[in-house]
């Protein structure tokens, strides 16, 4: 029996069968298939617990979304202290918690960033960024990368691969164009048309596999952008929140961007909130008309305050430091296991704890994942590139934890190996 | 106001930091412990007044005289013990490898504020620990901006990042949630003995000293006028704020005339019998000490109190009869007022320091001023004190600083002061050894040890600045922080030069303050 106060199931077994009627059977079907049959029940810090009892690290961190560890309990005490004065709040109307996280947010980005809107997920947040920059350039076109990934609201799920656009015949060629990532002769060619609203990219293109972009390359796009009259809104949903050891990722690049797009970890996973962050000119419409882009839920003002206490606890200098150490650690741990197994641990795509770890099988990313889960950690394969793991360590993680990991990637490394070679992935 | 649970991200990062640093070799470890206690020595002045102002208790003249021998001084006195190569027992087959403690919890008081922070931050350097100082609330500006001066020091000179940190708003419930945090390695509290309870109850292995009340026995055959010199300037020294200055003065009757008159020669006054009730009105309002007089100076204190004396009395003598707990002028003061009371003989005047030591300062500390090796032997055997210091002030005795103790601001009262440290804190109380013990059996040989260094220098800042990994091959960027790698310098024969004209120089300086 577990009991989970409101409701309570007799297994696990009954928890999926109930999850195919009554939820996704697709999604339920494929983690059984894939070899992952988890149902995180109990989860803290940077553990999460199966309902079998189970123990996992987690290397997911859905993204970025417990970034600060699950249930952190800063978070978990700011919000819990919220709900005794605050709800969600009336979106109508100026709010104390609103206006406190936008302050934050803009203060806590480069100076080009003045306003802040609010969403609920990352998708709502990528169409109020696309919006703003039709709404400031008076154009339609969006241009992103080949294999993007922004989410998969109406304008989001248009602007990234066909894969989750198509079905729902969602894409939108005319007006939404991708450019192979890395190519600024491509993306020059796109944007010298003129009638490109804006180049929407992550920092570091996650479900693609964390593909590192070509020194030079975003600054030369954000220069084309300039020159050509575009936006350029910086997509850093995985990227941001101090993982890369600064607390924009493109900010490492020296760019300043028209609009940041945040969402994820930006409220320590324990209340959904996600943010465009807008320049003057990319934010011009809420100058213009206030009431153009609502949301009841965006920007809930319990949502606030589990940002604020993010966003503060990221950056402390503290915890900047820490990152650093993680990710050196990381750096140096990474390397001494890629170069035992050189022939199949072939790539690092690593910007602090922003990781991605390449194997040689177009599928290699699945099965160093289900050597890991069977190792107590998981980790999950990149949706757009599966022979990319996606390796996202925790920005409070201590090195107990981090010498953990990589012991067991050390033998999950070398046994996905002998499994990929020996046959096909499931 | 830093909250519990905030701490324990800068207690993670100590841990990072006490993690990279335990590697380091010796060259690296000099080259950092040498940057921070000059900077220390090269802002003792600054914080000396810093001090003063923010607590307004102590002489700044003094303060500048412990901050430079916290620094500098600490680190001269200890020149030559390493404490970072292993060591190699031949004959015993035994190799010893030094293990830091790893993140040092350092609680350092609002009486000694800049003084303590330096000791606890330079002990920890030279053992290759990450320290967190939580500074007392009422020194809390003085005692952080002297660990930032120490921190950046440290890390200029190659030391991970975070490796010294400070709260700059410290408050009780945060010190007690910090002492009990499982990333904290040790407590070494210094403070009052609420602070130092909550430190042996934390769950975590502490290094807590208590306070003192300090009995001094002038006997009939010590130098009187000597005597009388030592204690007045030891009262006098920095207004009574160090743990070791006297409290209570005993004087074998006899000489105890003489004794009056050769304090009032060197600048005591000593009060009459009304004199002294109302300074004890004053001192002790309903038998509990008035901590305004703590650190303040004797005018001063004469002034509040109602009396009226010359602007130049450094220590105010307050005359009383019997060494009992209801007696106030018997506890300890922390200001320049010393009780006075004598004695028939030297048996009696034992008995009456044990009665001092019996109401507070347990494993303390106690001095005597006499000719004669029985007495002074049987004192120190009856009196429940772990150092007597003979014939000198004990302000500066006790601690080190005038004496062959170790000099130190953390003075352990031992089993019989409710701590696990009985000596002067030392830098090797911040580490262990692991002990590589090999086959006693003769057969069984030993190979040469010597020159094996698992240690090694760091190659750049630590950690590295997150590049891309794309970017590895290239050369570094410029740090965030502007830092830049420091070379091991040891081998460079200019700095070397200039390192033994330091020492000349700094050794001179010290002559009279630590004696090897």
């Amino acid at each position: 029996m577990y009991d989970y106060g409101t409701f309570s199931f007799d297994s696990k077994a009954e928890v999926l069968e109930q999850s195919k009627t009554f939820w996704n059977p697709g999604k339920t079907q494929f983690w059984i298939d894939e070899g992952v049959d988890l149902v995180i029940d109990r989860r803290q810090d940077y553990y999460l617990w199966d309902m079998s009892g189970r123990r996992l690290i987690d290397l997911h961190l859905n993204g970025g979304t417990y970034s600060l560890g699950h249930r952190n309990p800063e978070v978990v005490q700011a919000v819990n202290e919220a709900t005794e004065y605050f709800d969600i709040g009336n979106h109508h109307f100026p709010s104390v918690a609103r206006t406190a996280l936008a302050q934050r947010l803009v203060e806590s980005a480069p100076a080009s960033i003045t306003k802040v809107a609010y969403g609920t997920g990352g998708g709502e947040a990528i169409d109020i960024a696309i919006k703003s920059a039709r709404h400031a350039t008076k154009r339609r076109k969006i241009v992103s990368i080949v294999k993007a990934y922004h989410g998969h609201t109406g304008l989001a799920v248009a602007s990234g691969d066909d894969r989750f656009a198509k079905i729902f015949l969602s894409d939108r060629p005319d007006e939404f164009v991708q450019v192979p990532f890395g190519d600024i002769d491509a993306m020059e060619k796109v944007l010298s048309a003129g009638d490109v609203a804006a180049v929407l990219m992550e920092t570091i293109p996650a479900t693609y596999g964390f593909p590192l972009p070509p020194p030079g390359y975003l600054e030369a796009t954000k220069a084309l952008t300039e020159k050509y009259g575009s936006l350029y809104i910086a997509d850093e949903v995985q990227t941001g929140l101090m993982r890369t050891g600064e607390m924009w990722a493109i900010t490492k690049h020296g760019i300043e961007p028209d609009i940041i797009v945040t969402g994820k970890g930006l409220s320590g996973g324990m209340y959904p909130i996600t943010a465009a962050m807008l320049s003057d000119r990319a934010g011009q419409w809420l100058n213009e008309d206030g009431f153009a882009h609502i949301s009841t839920f965006g920007g809930a003002e319990l949502g606030c305050v589990a940002g604020i206490k993010t966003l503060e606890i990221s950056g402390r200098p503290e915890v900047r430091s820490t990152v650093h150490y993680i990710a050196d650690l990381f750096a140096h741990g990474l390397r001494r296991i890629q170069s035992d197994n050189p022939d199949w641990f072939v790539g690092i795509r690593q910007n602090g704890v922003v990781i991605g770890l390449e194997f040689d099988h177009p599928e290699g990313a699945k099965f160093v994942m289900r050597e890991l889960y069977e190792n107590g950690v998981w980790a999950i394969f990149s949706t757009l590139d599966p022979r990319v793991l996606q390796f996202k360590p925790g920005i409070l993680l201590s090195h107990e934890i981090c010498e953990d990991v990589l012991d067991r990637l050390d033998v999950a490394v070398r046994s996905a190996e002998k499994a990929a070679r020996e046959r096909r992935p499931s | 106001m830093t909250s519990a649970a905030q701490a324990r991200t800068l207690l993670e990062r100590a841990r990072w930091a006490a993690r990279a640093y335990s590697g380091y070799d010796k060259a690296a470890v000099a080259a950092i412990v040498t940057a921070a206690a000059d900077a220390g020595y090269a802002a003792a002045e600054r914080f000396a007044e810093a001090a003063v102002a923010e607590t307004e208790m102590g002489v700044v003249e003094h303060k500048i005289i412990k901050n430079r021998a916290c620094s500098r001084g600490i680190v001269e006195y200890y020149r030559d013990e390493d404490l970072v190569s292993p060591r190699i027992d031949a004959a015993r087959k035994i190799v010893e490898i030094p293990r830091p403690a790893g993140v040092v919890l350092a609680i350092t008081p609002t009486t000694n504020p800049v003084a303590t922070v330096y000791f606890k931050v330079m002990l920890s350097l030279m053992t290759r620990n990450a320290v967190v100082v939580a500074p007392h609330p009422r020194a809390k500006q003085c005692s952080a901006d002297a660990a930032r001066v120490l921190a950046e020091a440290a890390v200029n000179a190659g030391a991970p990042d975070g490796i010294i940190q400070v709260i700059d708003e410290p408050s009780i419930p945060l010190v007690e949630a910090m002492m009990a945090d499982e990333r904290t390695d040790v407590i070494v509290a210094t403070g009052g003995t609420g602070v130092v309870r909550a430190a042996y109850s934390s769950g975590n292995p502490a290094l807590g000293v208590g306070p003192g009340n300090v009995p001094v026995f002038v006997d009939a055959t010590a130098d009187i006028n000597a005597a009388a010199q030592r204690i007045v300037d030891s009262k006098a020294f920095d207004n009574s704020v160090l743990c070791t200055n006297e409290s209570v003065l005993i004087v074998e009757e006899s000489v105890a005339e003489k004794m009056r008159g050769a304090l009032t020669r060197n600048g005591a006054y000593v009060l009459d019998r009304d004199e002294a009730a109302l300074l004890r009105e004053f001192m002790f309002p309903f038998g509990r000490l008035n901590t305004d007089v703590v650190g303040r100076d004797a005018a001063w204190i004469a002034g509040q109190a109602g009396l009226r004396v010359t602007p130049k009395t450094r220590v105010l003598i307050a005359p009383f009869e019997l060494v009992v707990s209801e007696e106030s002028l018997a506890h300890e003061k922390l200001s320049p007022v010393l009780g006075m009371t004598t004695v028939a003989d030297t048996e009696r005047g034992i008995r009456a320091a044990q009665a001092a030591v019996r109401i507070g300062g347990a494993g303390h500390s106690a001095a005597i001023h006499s000719e004669n090796p029985s007495v002074i032997a049987d004192f120190a055997a009856a009196v429940p004190v772990l150092r007597v210091s003979v014939n000198v002030g004990n302000s500066t005795g006790s601690a080190g600083l005038e004496t062959n103790l170790a000099p130190s601001m953390t003075l352990g009262t031992g089993f019989v002061g409710r701590s696990s440290l009985g000596e002067n804190l030392q830098p090797h109380n911040l580490m262990n050894w692991v002990r590589v013990a090999y086959n006693s059996d003769a057969d069984v040989r030993m190979p040469n040890f010597a020159g094996v260094s698992p240690w090694r220098s760091p190659t750049g800042p630590v950690p590295e600045y997150p590049r891309p990994s794309n970017e590895w091959d290239t050369p570094p960027l410029p740090h965030h922080n502007g830092r830049t790698p420091t070379p091991s310098r040891t081998s460079e024969p200019s700095i070397d030069a200039l390192r033994a004209e330091l020492r000349r120089l700094v050794a001179e300086e010290l002559a009279q303050l630590i004696k090897r």
